[in-house]
């Protein structure tokens, strides 16, 4: 401590004015750490964004060339409507003043912002909403190929102004302005394993319910027939960014440049390695190869599973928990396609399932131990999650399919959406066209 | 002047390239195709589900050569394209009735 004062006296004498006293060395301190808390939340933030490029990427690959410029158009939609959908009213029902601990009702529009009164608010707003981005875009893959763009987008705007943040604001309001009841019951989902996974998964399911399967994917007998997906080494690039895009959404959600960083980023890499080894293993088993599409939705499956318990459990705990995810993930995606719902990426089964798994297994593997009153907390949550979020989504894709209409003609199913919806063709060299050069 | 059409497997594109080559063969043209004789498909997996695929990628090759050459362009052919598996392919010959060389005009024989 003298030596840092004295060395501080010195490095004082020679910017000629700074105060030496201990206050001013705490203040200084303080504010370095305030600003790293800044930079790494602002980083973080960044990488989950490049999330939006992985699925964009994972969906594009796993469906059919004749479709692709709208699985992009989707994704960027949801990224662009939704950030501005967040900015004036999905951020303040989540994490606006609460009197009931249901909803927030303030902070709409950034008012409170404006003029740059809260510069962590803007941060916090900045990491807040590329995570709703994610919630919403995990819906595009299950719903693909058979859903009008208009519809797409009504849908986009609803989820990232309304279902995400409401149920958000149950489990994360405190965090800045608001609170909710599930937190103030103790509810773990450090990162959001129901609260963006696990919301997007039941809307996912509530969307491709609605919308019904692709034309061809069910035969007579009701037996599943596979529909490959254009481009695998784009499926993967896919997967492989949201895994990087990862070690924003766990970490970062910190929110403080702490050494705790160090331990979220190694759960979050365990739990992904293991659900795509036990993913490969299992898928190995059952068809007979390993299988390069359900090893990688293994990968999603642990690191989704992981990202509820990322700063509660062990390492340990996370590959046991990647494990099961990765069991977990293909047996759900099969059993999701035996009951006839067409889900072309497996976004349920990763998402909504292996969301659900994950909060449970965050009471489960808790460092501090478990109990029945945790699991019974996390079961709360996991129940409320689907009970709000499929409901509203159902009620909300009947409402939008009963108005404009959910699904596109099937004629123009069999050409194509993106010669139907948007009047191009993402692979135009492969035609041959009137141009003449 | 007779034209050669032959289905062959896409590996043995090169080997019966320059087999003909080595008959000074004016020139070829080839397409990818797809297609099946007695060689069966083969069924493939996707996220655990079976499809079958019936027609297997060929190349065919087409030549159009002087009545002389027909013969000996067939051996080299057959030769050069034979595995001994099931699907190595078929050749047929076909009668042209004119040949026209775009960029001078010319016809018959000498515009092969």
């Amino acid at each position: 401590m003298m030596t840092f004062i004295l060395l501080n006296g010195a490095t004082a004498f020679a910017a000629e004015k700074a105060p030496l006293s201990l206050e001013a060395n705490a203040k200084a301190i303080e504010a370095v750490q305030k600003n790293a808390d800044f930079v790494w939340t602002l980083m973080a933030a960044f990488l989950v964004f490049f999330m939006q490029a992985g699925f964009a990427m994972v969906e594009a690959g796993f469906t059919r060339a004749k479709n692709a410029i709208n699985i992009l158009l989707k994704n960027l939609m949801d990224f662009g409507m939704g950030a501005i959908a967040f900015w004036a009213v999905g951020f303040g029902l989540m994490f606006g003043a609460t009197k009931t601990g249901f909803f927030g009702t303030s902070d709409f529009f950034l008012a409170s912002l404006n003029g740059g009164a809260d510069p962590w608010g803007l941060a916090f707003w900045m990491f807040q909403v590329v995570f709703a981005a994610v919630a919403a875009t995990i819906v595009s893959g299950a719903v693909a190929e058979r859903t009008k763009f208009v519809a797409y987008l009504f849908y986009s705007i609803i989820i990232t102004a309304f279902i995400y943040p409401v149920f958000g604001s149950w489990a994360w309001g405190s965090l800045y302005h608001g609170g909710g009841w599930l937190e103030a019951l103790g509810f773990i989902d450090f990162a959001g394993s129901t609260v963006v996974h696990s919301v997007g998964g039941w809307a996912a399911l509530a969307g491709a319910i609605v919308l019904g399967p692709r034309l061809g994917k069910y035969g007579k007998g009701g037996e599943s027939i596979p529909i490959p997906g254009h481009n695998m080494p784009l499926a993967a690039l896919g997967v492989f960014i949201l895994w990087f895009g990862w070690y924003g959404f766990n970490p970062g959600s910190t929110t403080t440049a702490s050494m705790d960083i160090a331990g979220i980023a190694v759960n979050t890499t365990l739990a992904g390695a293991a659900g795509a080894v036990m993913a490969m293993i299992t898928a190995w088993f059952k068809f007979k190869k390993p299988d390069v599409g359900m090893s990688l939705n293994g990968a999603l499956a642990g690191l989704v599973g992981i990202t509820a318990g990322c700063a509660n459990v062990t390492p340990l705990s996370s590959i046991i928990i990647g494990l099961i995810a990765g069991f977990i993930v293909v047996i759900a995606v099969v059993f999701i396609d035996r009951i006839r719902i067409d889900d072309p990426v497996g976004a349920i089964a990763v998402h909504g399932v292996c969301g659900a798994w994950g909060t449970f297994a965050a009471g489960l593997f808790n460092i501090g131990g478990t109990s029945l009153t945790i699991l019974g907390v996390q079961l709360a949550g996991i129940g409320a999650a689907f009970a709000w979020s499929f409901t509203v989504s159902l009620i909300m894709f009947k409402l939008i399919d009963m108005t404009i209409g959910m699904r596109v003609s099937p004629e123009e199913e069999m050409q194509g959406l993106d010669f139907g919806e948007h009047g191009t063709n993402a692979y135009p060299d492969f035609q041959i066209t009137t141009i003449r050069t | 002047m007779k034209k050669i059409e032959c289905i062959i497997k896409p590996f043995k594109l090169e080997e019966v390239k320059d087999a003909l080559n080595d008959l000074e063969i004016q020139g070829m043209t080839v397409s990818e195709v797809k297609g099946f004789g007695r060689q069966k498909g083969h069924t493939e997996l996707y996220r655990g589900s079976e499809y079958v695929v019936d027609f297997l990628p060929k190349v065919k090759l087409e030549v159009v050569l002087k009545d002389s050459m027909v013969e000996k362009a067939v051996e080299t052919i057959v030769s050069s394209a034979k595995t001994g598996n099931i699907g190595d392919g078929k050749i047929f010959v076909t009668s042209i009735d004119e040949c026209i060389r775009i960029r001078t005009g010319e016809k018959g024989e000498s515009a092969i």
